[in-house]
């Protein structure tokens, strides 16, 4: 340890950026982002996001031990930046894709392969200062290699044999045994960075919304947050427990939906039946209340764009009691069916360790003794007058992440009814004012935390924001658990991971 | 003690399955588009059945989620001899989600390939169509059609399961019809 000096405290070496809200943001120069790299390695600071701009590098950090969330700014006129990667793994993608979007090179990351660019888009580097050429040809990605006698590898992907989104997944395996499994992504990168740049606010929150659909209301939560902190203007109270009911829908919707997808892949085909059924009764009662399944752009800056009346609560508090009685068969059912469980449990194990180094959150995080919840630190209205637990168990493994799920989906059901007993009167939706300012939004995600960072011109436009997906956690994980499994069980790690691409690929 | 699972089975013997029994009607749009591409002979090959094989090509996951929706109990696909397969070479159809990026294009061209003739393509979503709100970057190359010729859209963001169920149905009785 490098003494009690908090994150705040050694940031003072920056230079505070004004307009930056509600957490500050400080610049530094290479020689200070050095410094913090490696007083990194030593103290108990959290990597929440990293992303690039063209001449920049930015960073946000979380320190454990007081809370205290920051950015942290590398001006980077020569391109080229001493690499996070080095001391927080997880930081090593987010990398290896800020040099292939911004151009800006990771020094001293040991694996320096491109990352989200395939080699077949139109200009390399396309945000950065100096575009280049196309590439003569597509890359051919040098996977990490395994040898021993009786190794074979198996390449699966882009294309998957259900209705997944696509990646690539090479395999070596000895028999039917996985000694390692390594991911390709950036299948799915569509640009979203370039495509929110000068967008009025109205179509960048449209563009959030869709990083990744099955998050999409935390996504549109997180990117109002953060425009209403750029502004600073504040949502009036019936919004906020709007929102969090919509949250909490899809946080159940999502659990219901996995549980089943999960217990479905370990050929327990009944699971999912029922679960889809659940989820469908949840999304019907969305589409009645809200006008939208998945409650797309239905959260915008300032408030909500849509009120429920007294009709509607009833009917959703009908739904939401029979989905409460039917779930619970449905968790009698798992814990009650030894060959199910057997499939289950000890499958696809996650150190604990390695969960913290990576900082992952959500139902990874959480079955290996991670308890990180966005809503509880650094938290957001209106959690903090509801009481909730978050779960967490210690296995790591593919029984756990199933039974954090259950626990959530227990937890939520009861939010909802606390949200219904607490919901205010008054408008529902405040004016956002156009004005210049930056700002950032952090929200639970059924996955984990989202985090949307954003800059606002003075004409009301989206100057640059960079969403960040749990999943950049999450991914890199999912090749440690399915070491030493067979082959036949990844499908059932993967879902119990259930990582975005969409979201990770950008 | 009886386990668990008889319970379920119970209940369906009694109350039947969660289908919904609304017949569902045809989208009277996508016949029109399609009626022209559809011969005589794939009709007579087809039967009532069509094997359908889904390709992101870069699609948000919000067209996938519906595309789970419609094999659920509640809207259950298979009943009308429309079924997801796992491999092109078993497919009828391809359904593709998602503005094409340009890291998908090559495989979603080589997935069309791997289909046997007669083949259709079915656009799902408004990204589909056009790029949709992703349209114009570096990374996206807009719609299906540039990549694949394109049999029937099917539009929404996403399309809720009635609006593709409608959508396949149309597709179904079009390469069915005498």
């Amino acid at each position: 340890m490098h003494g009690d000096e908090g994150l705040l405290h050694f940031l003072s070496i920056g230079r505070p950026v004004a307009a930056h809200r509600p957490w500050p943001r400080f610049t530094v120069d290479g020689k200070a982002w050095r410094q913090l790299v490696e007083r990194m390695d030593g103290a108990d600071w959290t990597l929440l996001a990293e992303w690039g701009e063209q001449a920049e590098v930015h960073a946000a950090l979380r320190d454990e031990e007081t809370g205290d969330i920051a950015v942290v700014s590398r001006t980077s006129p020569d391109q080229r930046f001493f690499a996070i990667g080095q001391v927080r793994p997880g930081a090593i993608r987010l990398e290896r894709a800020i040099r292939d979007i911004w151009g800006l090179r990771p020094e001293g990351l040991e694996d320096q392969r491109p990352w989200l660019d395939h080699g077949r888009w139109p200009i390399r580097h396309p945000l950065g200062r100096t575009p280049q050429a196309a590439a003569e040809a597509p890359f051919i990605y040098p996977f990490l290699a395994a040898e021993g006698e009786g190794l074979h590898q198996i390449p699966v992907g882009p294309v998957h044999a259900g209705i997944i989104e696509p990646a690539h997944f090479r395999f070596h395996a000895q028999g039917e045994t996985v000694v390692r499994l390594e991911e390709r992504l950036g299948y799915v990168h569509k640009g979203i960075a370039a495509a929110l740049a000068n967008k009025p606010i109205d179509l960048a929150g449209r563009i959030v919304a869709r990083v990744s659909g099955d998050s999409t209301v935390a996504y549109s939560l997180a990117f109002a947050r953060a425009v209403e902190a750029a502004v600073g203007c504040e949502p009036p109270p019936r919004a906020h427990f709007l929102r969090a009911l919509m949250a909490e829908i899809e946080r159940i919707a999502n659990h219901l939906f996995d549980i089943g997808a999960i217990c479905n892949d370990a050929a327990f085909a009944i699971m999912l039946a029922h679960m889809g059924r659940l989820r469908e009764k949840l999304l019907g009662a969305n589409a009645a209340l809200f006008g939208h399944r998945l409650c797309m752009d239905r959260i915008v800056p300032g408030g909500v764009s849509v009120d429920v009346d007294d009709e509607g609560i009833r009917l959703l508090k009908g739904v939401l009691r029979s989905i409460a009685k039917d779930f619970h068969k449905g968790t009698v059912l798992y814990h009650e069916t030894p060959s199910l469980k057997d499939r289950t449990v000890g499958t696809g194990v996650v150190p604990a360790t390695l969960v913290h180094r990576f900082a992952a959150g959500g139902f990874v995080g959480r079955a290996a003794s991670r308890g990180h919840d966005a809503r509880k630190s650094p938290g957001y209205p209106p959690y903090s007058d509801l009481d909730f637990v978050v779960p967490v168990l210690a296995e790591g493994d593919v029984n756990a992440r199933i039974e954090v799920r259950i626990a959530e989906v227990e937890a939520s059901l009861d939010l909802i009814e606390q949200i219904f007993l607490n919901l205010p009167d008054g408008p529902r939706q405040v004016a956002v004012p156009t004005r210049a300012g930056e700002g950032m939004g952090i929200v639970e995600s059924f996955r984990g935390e989202v985090l949307v960072w954003l800059r606002l011109s003075e004409t009301g436009r989206v100057v640059a924001c960079h969403p960040h997906d749990p999943s950049w956690f999450q991914w890199p994980l999912l090749e440690a658990a399915v070491e030493g499994n067979i082959v036949a069980d990844f499908p059932l790690c993967n879902k119990s991971f259930n990582c975005s691409y969409s979201g990770h690929d950008l | 003690m009886i386990p668990p699972i008889a319970h379920f089975f119970f209940r369906h013997l009694i109350k039947g399955p969660f289908t919904l029994r609304d017949p569902i009607a045809p989208d009277g749009n996508g016949t029109v588009e399609l009626a022209a591409k559809v011969g005589a002979e794939a009709r007579t090959r087809l039967g009532r059945s069509l094997a359908i094989r889904a390709v992101d090509a870069g699609s948000c996951n919000g067209c996938e989620l519906e595309l789970h929706a419609v094999n659920n109990p509640v809207y259950d696909l298979e009943r009308f001899g429309i079924r997801f397969v796992a491999s092109p070479r078993h497919a009828d159809v391809l359904l593709v989600t998602g503005p094409v990026t340009v890291n998908m294009a090559e495989a979603l061209k080589r997935t069309y390939d791997a289909a046997p003739a007669p083949k259709w393509v079915v656009a799902l979503g408004d990204c589909g169509r056009d790029g949709g709100c992703f349209a114009g970057t570096y990374a996206v190359l807009g719609g299906v059609d540039t990549v694949l010729p394109v049999d029937l859209h099917i539009p929404g963001c996403p399309p809720s399961p009635l609006q593709i169920l409608a959508g396949l149905l149309a597709l179904l009785e079009n390469v069915s019809a005498e």
